[in-house]
């Protein structure tokens, strides 16, 4: 393989490129979706391809094609060659409007690989015994509760990726991604309620095997899952006003998401993404002395973590992952970089580029952004508080172009009144900005209830991609936030 | 120097004697009670710029092929984008072994037969023959407009080249190419931001200057932004804030499916008076004033379909699947799970107005020029939240009087067309893989609940 990727770089240093690099990349994804007690759809999907990426006179140029698209033939020198021309072309067009050349920020070459490797390989198993546990989970759910509908899906990603650069690099990385999520549907009178497990959006992963599965517990879990959905129709309407919330761990890993995770990638700092989704409020001059968060609010990227769905041996500027201070006692220190950013602003990357595949160039991406877990037990922080919401699991999430003013919503909420859960609420939803939330921020659950929640679908760029990052985080509690939006 | 036209590539589509001549073969390798082949081949191109250089700059050449075969009432489906004649031969054995392994689906019936595909326009030559060079050129246009103001500008600009070939095993065969071409722009100066787009399935179509300008003009006037207290407000919605509202809407319950389970915002309230009877919505795949094209990805007929008339809720997306589930003849069109494609909101001739006429009738609200990350915030309520950006401004006796800071709403969909006073003459079409018609709203509530610092 690596002799045919290295035409690629042989073909753009004559044609005058000063950088290049190669993705080739081999993916299978197998799907497996359950409704209403029978199999939805069960696909299997393979697909390889490769993108040449190529910094000519100071501007980027990238071509991908897959390594049989339309001849019908396997992936030629010829081939590579061509797209290569196509990039430097692409390139050439580029560079028409370019006000100073891109300089990368400098990288020692690696040869190196990395894996993710399963405890149970998903890709070995029975497909008719994954089928089988989606399906026990439903009859669960069925029976625990009068639920309308029940779901099921489960998820599993396995990848090679090889990177060549014209400045030596040459990596292989390999991995097996598992998730996945059930949930159920309660019809009442004018109402309808959901509940699922064990997060929003497709579920939870990791990097791992099916061990990720069954540690989640799907069949455990199932019975509360249906009942809490019937349970909500008759629930009341989450009070509005302002009060304490404690978020669980997988509605704090989105807060983290979309107001620090994003806010922090410096390609939107530098303004790279204001056509589209947006910027970010932490711009350059907060760096080291902006108060974030409160001082119990340490914020920590980290792409080595075992497992965690954010990790990766490199990054796709070939830069080793990395942990790094994102925010330390609430004071923000670092934004996650590539060599073209961080070069930028006189800076070495820190190893968070990363395209989705191979028709994708990569972009800056969260890690594993993960909120250090305290001191406290959940139920020492619910008997802490006086009047509030504990929420658990997203609903909806919306938050400004600069990442400031957000609203998120939650399946299910419990109000709590002088240290003691009184009662579930319907529609719970809270709003603020990224600033004062994080310094509200007064009490964090310990590690014993702190997991790295791995998302499969961060939305970014254009084209976009949609990229698998992690957050660690455990329950936590923020003052004074308002609660209960919009008219019901 | 290299010439523009050298960029030109004539081999990235399989044509349709090829790609019908691999939709055969699939079939023929196949040994499934029924099986259905999808192929799509797509070339697409995107030059994205930001702080008035281009800063990425994109091409993909790419093929998927699907087979989904059926035994009996148990389905299997492969894809792969690996087309060597090895590759197509283990999907159609993968499909055939996952259907044999699956439980039965007992609400599947069977895949549809063929039915006559209707002409649409939706390949343009001039699209397809565009290069790195042009987008280049167009964007260079806006970097220009936007440096004669003393503002930044950001963006993309893409042109692709999409095809598909469908066939089953009853006889079905539908063939198309479409081409498309976007151009968005968001123009910023130290204080605010402006915001237009462009698209059209012949790139000649978009006028580049003619973004820019728009773009400038919002700029222009989106500055000294002052602060107005979150609340209930008149508003006039530009076509992009209503295009987005209305494929919210879509989402939340014009599909069968979700009727069929009982998650539609429409269950119950088909036949009955949902928003305005100014308010008529419906998907027409073959009406050339949006993207058409012809047939879905079942190899079914596109036809328009009526889903609100003159405020009342008529009918349903149908796929094959959610069809023959109601015992019905055939589906709409709209595979897959009854999804939109051309979406129109419109009123009647008798009813629409001048833009003019429109803002004229505002006697003390808010101008939305686009919403930012929308989301639903409870689907049968219709209730969905999201930001105002790149131009927020305060109207009163019909005229904008000041800029404003960027405000957050929560709100029903269906509360706010019910409240609609009047709707625009002038349409605009915006998107086109998922494309939405749509002219500017002037609504008598609207619930903000928050205020961003910009």
């Amino acid at each position: 393989m690596d002799s045919i990727l290295k035409i690629a770089l042989d073909k753009a240093r004559e044609l005058g490129a000063e950088y290049a690099d190669i993705r080739y990349v081999s993916s299978q994804t197998e799907r497996i979706s359950t409704r209403n007690g029978h199999v939805d759809s069960l696909g299997i999907n393979s697909d390889s391809g490769y993108g040449v990426r190529v910094l000519f006179d100071g501007a980027w140029g990238f071509a991908s094609r897959s390594d049989s698209a339309i001849a019908g033939k396997m992936m030629s020198a010829k081939d590579v060659q061509e797209t290569t021309e196509e990039a430097v072309r692409i390139a050439k067009a580029s560079r028409q409007s370019i006000k100073k050349p891109i300089a990368l920020s400098p990288l020692d070459p690696v040869e190196g690989s990395w894996s993710a490797v399963p405890k149970k390989d998903p890709f070995e198993m029975k497909i008719e015994d994954k089928i089988e546990y989606l399906l026990d989970c439903e009859r669960l759910m069925k029976k625990a509760a009068p639920v309308d509908l029940t779901y099921g899906s489960l998820v599993f990603f396995k990848e090679t990726k090889d990177f060549l650069s014209t400045e030596g690099s040459c990596i292989r990385q390999e991995m097996v991604q598992s998730g996945g999520s059930i949930g159920a549907i309660a019809r009442g009178v004018d109402e309808v309620q959901g509940r699922s497990y064990p997060a929003q959006f497709g579920g939870d992963f990791a990097l791992k095997g099916w061990e990720h599965i069954e540690d989640l517990d799907f069949i455990g879990e199932a019975p509360r899952v249906a009942q809490e959905a019937c349970e909500l129709l008759k629930a009341p309407q989450c009070p509005s006003g302002a009060m304490d919330i404690i978020l669980e761990g997988s509605q704090l890993a989105l807060q983290i998401h979309e107001s620090c995770g994003h806010a922090i990638e410096l390609d939107r700092v530098l303004g790279m993404e204001a056509g589209y989704v947006g910027t970010s409020f932490l711009t350059l001059e907060k760096k080291g002395t902006f108060r974030y968060g409160s001082p119990v609010v340490n914020i920590v990227a980290d792409a080595t973590i075992p497992g965690g769905n954010g990790s990766f041996g490199y990054d796709d500027d070939g830069v080793p992952a990395q942990k790094f201070d994102v925010v330390k006692e609430g004071i923000f220190h670092n934004y996650l970089s590539s060599r073209e950013t961080a070069g930028e602003i006189g800076e070495v990357s820190n190893g968070a580029n990363r395209a989705v595949n191979w028709n994708r160039i990569p972009l800056i991406r969260m890690t594993n952004v993960n909120l250090e877990p305290g001191d406290y037990t959940l139920d020492e922080i619910i008997r802490d508080t006086d009047h509030g919401i504990y929420m658990d699991l997203n609903r909806s999430y919306s938050i400004d172009d600069r990442r400031y003013n957000f609203q998120f919503g939650t399946e299910i909420g419990w109000e709590i009144e002088n240290g003691c859960v009184k009662g579930m609420v319907k529609n719970p939803t809270y709003t603020g900005n990224t600033p004062e939330f994080w310094n509200s921020c007064d009490a964090i659950a310990s590690k014993d209830e702190w997991k790295v929640w791995g998302i499969p679908n961060c939305g970014k760029g254009e084209p976009g991609q949609a990229i698998r990052v992690g957050h660690g985080a455990a329950p936590a509690r923020f003052r004074n936030v308002r609660v209960g939006v919009g008219r019901w | 120097m290299v010439k523009k036209n050298d960029c030109r590539r004539d081999d990235s589509c399989f044509g349709r004697e090829r790609s019908l001549e691999i939709v055969e073969e699939v079939l023929k390798l196949s040994r499934a009670d029924q099986t259905e082949v999808r192929l799509t081949g797509f070339q697409s191109s995107l030059t994205r710029y930001a702080n008035s250089v281009i800063h990425q700059n994109v091409d993909e050449i790419n093929a998927r092929l699907s087979v989904k075969a059926y035994v009996g009432k148990k389905m299997g489906s492969v894809s792969t984008n690996r087309l060597d004649k090895e590759s197509i031969a283990k999907t159609v054995e993968r499909a055939l072994e996952l259907a044999e392994l699956s439980p039965e689906n007992p609400e599947f019936v069977s895949l549809p037969g063929p039915r006559p595909i209707p002409e649409a326009q939706c390949y343009f030559e001039s699209t397809a023959a565009a290069t790195p060079y042009d987008r280049a050129d167009n964007v260079m246009e806006v970097i220009a407009e936007a440096n004669k103001a003393g503002f930044q500008a950001a963006g993309a600009h893409s042109t692709g080249v999409n095809e598909i070939a469908v066939g089953n095993s009853l006889g079905v065969r539908a063939y198309g190419k479409s081409t498309s071409a976007e151009l968005t722009c968001v123009i910023m100066s130290d204080e605010g931001s402006g915001y237009a787009q462009a698209s059209s399935r012949d790139i000649a179509n978009i006028d580049a200057a003619q973004v820019a300008e728009e773009a400038v003009r919002r700029c222009l006037v989106n500055k000294n932004q002052i602060a107005i207290e979150p609340g209930e407000y008149a508003v006039f919605l530009e076509p992009y804030a209503v295009a987005e509202m209305v494929s919210f809407l879509s989402s939340m319950g014009f599909s069968a499916v979700s009727y069929q389970e009982g998650r539609s915002f429409l269950c119950g309230k088909l036949g009955t008076e949902i928003v305005s009877p100014l308010i008529n919505i419906c998907d027409d795949g073959l009406d050339p004033r949006g993207a058409p094209f012809p047939f879905d990805g079942e190899g079914q007929p596109k036809s328009r379909v009526a889903l609100v008339e003159q405020g009342v809720a008529k009918n349903l997306l149908y796929d094959s699947f959610a069809a023959f589930k109601e015992g019905k003849k055939e589906s709409t069109g709209h595979y897959p799970r009854g999804m939109a494609s051309n979406l129109f909101l419109y009123a009647l001739p008798e009813d629409s107005v001048s833009q003019e006429e429109l803002m004229s009738g505002v006697k003390r609200g808010i101008l939305v020029t686009r919403f930012h990350y929308v989301r639903s915030v409870h689907t049968q309520k219709t209730i969905i939240t999201g930001m105002t950006r790149d131009g927020t401004f305060l109207i009163e006796d019909g005229q904008v009087v000041s800029a404003l800071k960027n405000l957050r709403f929560t709100e029903s969909i269906l509360n706010a067309l019910r409240s609609t006073e009047g709707v625009g003459r002038e349409q605009k079409l915006i998107g086109t893989s998922y494309s939405v018609v749509a002219p500017a709203l002037r609504l008598g509530k609207f619930n903000f609940t928050g205020q961003a610092e910009h």
